[in-house]
């Protein structure tokens, strides 16, 4: 199932009419304990109606007078809408029930996946489709308009940042990785220009990256086809991986997790055609 | 009567780049407080899952959201067709204010829209085709 497909619960801490409220430590606690296995909470008011959730459940907590809830309805149907009384629950006791409800709905267990992709920020893109011939992902397409955007998030390799590099424009942005502008901190003009040298990380091995591992391999596989040293043709790849990695603090595990240079090739070939296309496309609509 | 702006706090689960001592005092003020607020473990994933509820939160009003750089959280609702209101979001960043800072920008009466602004608006983001056979 893709990400974007899968349900999520939603929890309603209600402290309204026939509750009785929490105290503030306990509720912080709740609130926390929560949030930490990846719920979101609306704390609603005390006069307020649960909001409305789309396509996601609804659990609504309370310490509920006579532990029965208040009435409460979808009337359009489309959320379902259940109650948990907490009254005398430890904050570890809500958070157990609230999980076994979860367990009982279609509602997917957060925190499987570490959120980590490219945001891009239009104000800067200029659609030269850079970042969409780079990746070796497949995490980048484009629309019916030819405009570049960001299609397989999950494919993409966690604290890895090296097409925010490859972007001209500083446009492409992980909000998780540690400094600007690259976690979307404003991009200065001294920003542009260290973004600049760092842009083409293959030039650090003298050209471009692709060509280099692909001249590796022709060469591996003319000279040694036969008596290829699997050992040597490794070492060499962990070798100017671990310059990628220093010169782009890309993690040595994303690098080591790439692809056969064969396969980097064909996915880099394959990666540029999309972007040449769309880069075609782009021309004749315009 | 104006109604105030709403309060959407980001609890940013899944990374440590918001200071743990920040993120607890604004949630503990909140807690302490009585406002009706929406909290969420991680924008960024929700923006991954182009989680509807964005819709909800970015639509409903004026809103103050303490999460991280503006610049990130604009385009991160953005991403999930989500877009906020240009004039009507102010971005409170954890990253880099402080607990009392970001929390007297939260319970202060005045809105103070900060998203940048740039040739496109966040609703020009394109809308999204996921590819279905993707490259791993
Ligand atoms: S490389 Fe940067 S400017 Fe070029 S299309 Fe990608 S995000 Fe836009
Ligand atoms: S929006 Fe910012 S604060 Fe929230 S999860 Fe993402 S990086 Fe963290």
């Amino acid at each position: 199932m893709s990400l974007q497909d899968q349900t999520t619960l939603r929890i309603v801490l209600y402290e309204g009419d026939g509750s009785q409220p929490l105290e503030a430590p306990g509720r912080f606690a709740a609130m926390t304990a929560l949030l930490e296995k990846g719920f979101a909470v609306t704390r609603a008011a005390a006069a307020g109606a649960p909001a409305r959730a789309d396509r996601s459940s609804l659990l609504v907590l309370g310490q509920f007078i006579g532990g029965k809830p208040p009435q409460a309805e979808d009337a359009a149907g489309e959320v379902s809408i259940r109650f948990q009384d907490i009254t005398g629950f430890d904050a570890a006791r809500i958070a157990e029930s609230v999980e076994s409800a979860r367990a009982l709905t279609s509602a997917v267990k957060q925190g499987d996946w570490k959120p980590w992709f490219p945001v891009i920020d239009y104000d800067r893109c200029t659609n030269c489709m850079q970042c969409l011939s780079f990746c070796l992902f497949g995490v980048y397409g484009v629309d019916d308009g030819q405009k570049i955007q960001v299609q397989n998030n999950d494919n993409c390799k966690t604290n890895c940042p090296a097409c925010s590099r490859v972007c001209p424009e500083a446009a492409i942005m992980f909000p998780k990785y540690k400094a600007g502008p690259i976690n979307g901190d404003v991009v200065s003009d001294s920003d542009l220009n260290r973004e600049k040298m760092k842009v083409d990380i293959s030039a650090l091995l003298g050209g471009d990256v692709y060509s280099m591992l692909r001249e590796r391999s022709e060469k591996a596989q003319s000279r040694f086809s036969k008596e290829r040293d699997a050992d040597k043709a490794l070492k060499e790849r962990q070798k100017c991986l671990v310059k990628l990695a220093q010169a782009g603090d890309i993690p040595a595990e994303v690098l080591m997790s790439l692809p056969s240079p064969d396969e980097i090739m064909r996915r880099a070939e394959e990666a540029k055609a999309k972007g040449q296309a769309a880069l075609a496309m782009q021309k004749q609509t315009s | 009567m104006t109604t105030p702006p709403r309060i959407l706090y980001c609890h940013c689960n899944y990374a440590q780049v918001v200071p743990k001592e920040v993120k607890e005092a604004v949630l503990k003020k909140l807690c302490e407080s009585g406002v009706a607020f929406e909290a969420v473990a991680d924008l960024c994933e929700m923006s991954a899952r182009r989680d509807p509820a964005l819709q909800r939160l970015a639509e409903g009003g004026t809103v103050k959201i303490a999460a991280c750089f503006p610049r990130a959280v604009k385009w991160l609702f953005a991403a999930a067709q989500a877009p906020l209101p240009a004039d009507g979001a102010e971005v409170i960043n954890m990253r880099v204010q402080t607990a009392e800072e970001v929390s007297a920008a939260l319970f202060s009466e005045e809105l103070k829209p900060n998203l940048p602004k740039g040739k496109a608006a966040p609703a020009d983001a394109p809308s999204v085709q996921p590819e279905t056979a993707a490259a791993t």
